[in-house]
């Protein structure tokens, strides 16, 4: 679904509870240049609402936030500014 | 929207036992992440927050409704809710301790970060620590015995960050 997009950086988050997956998602989001992609790996479920609220707050682009039904969560985030 | 107006959230964390350590710095941390400006002003018991070891225990004699679980074993197991008596909690030596020894123990199963990482990442992102200097004199403590990076102010250094706040709890 989302092999047209090219990732810049994968971030490994899985095992972390919150805050942490969105705490770690700033931190590497803020050493990529703006247009790359990072993705990022969660196992927390609440992770989902958590990274659509950071992405409306931070105006950074949510591309994919996908269930991949193993208990893992994908996310790929655009840096736009 | 990150450009425009950042919003602000200003936290008071005045309770230093483990449960309540973790509030304040999970939700700055959190905050912080989202670009928001973020002040924690430490005062009363939150202040040994500030000390390089956090050594917060958490009382189970004291939070009635706290489960009392065990963080091995099978999982039926785990999910027992040991009733102990009051009688024992107050009594037991060194009961407290072992609550939270198993707190810790449950939160690492979990995955929860420690309350010393949260207050890391706080710093990394530029949450402001500061420490309630009237507190600091009535409990004995000094800039040295806190971790470096924080300021130290009182009421009206907090209530001035606080005035444009969007949030602001008192923990």
């Amino acid at each position: 679904m989302s092999a047209q997009y090219e990732i810049t950086e994968t971030l490994d988050c899985k095992g972390l509870c919150c805050p942490m997956p969105v705490v770690k998602t700033k931190i590497a989001i803020k050493k990529l240049k703006v247009g790359d992609i990072l993705e990022m790996i969660s196992t927390d479920p609440g992770s989902i609402p958590d990274m659509k609220a950071w992405a409306k707050q931070t105006g950074h682009e949510l591309l994919v936030a996908e269930d991949l039904g193993n208990g893992e969560y994908r996310f790929l985030i655009k840096k736009t500014h | 929207m990150a450009e425009e107006k950042r919003r602000r959230l200003a936290l008071i964390a005045s309770r230093g036992t483990l449960d309540w350590a973790y509030p304040p710095f999970i939700l700055a941390s959190g905050a912080a992440s989202m670009d928001w400006d973020v002040a924690i002003f430490f005062t009363f018991y939150g202040l040994p927050l500030l000390k390089p070891k956090i050594s917060a225990q958490v009382s189970p004699l004291g939070n009635p409704a706290m489960p009392m679980n065990m963080p091995f074993g099978p999982e039926w197991f785990q999910k027992i809710n040991w009733p102990i008596p009051n009688l024992i909690m107050s009594n037991v030596p060194w009961f407290e301790a072992m609550a939270t020894g198993l707190m810790k123990k449950t939160f690492k199963n979990k995955g929860v970060a420690t309350v010393e990482e949260l207050r890391e990442m706080c710093l990394e992102l530029g949450v402001r620590l500061i420490a309630c200097q009237m507190t600091m004199d009535v409990f004995g403590f000094k800039k040295e015995d806190f971790i470096d990076g924080i300021e130290i102010g009182g009421a009206a250094t907090f209530l001035e960050f606080a005035a444009d706040a969007d949030v602001s709890l008192f923990i």
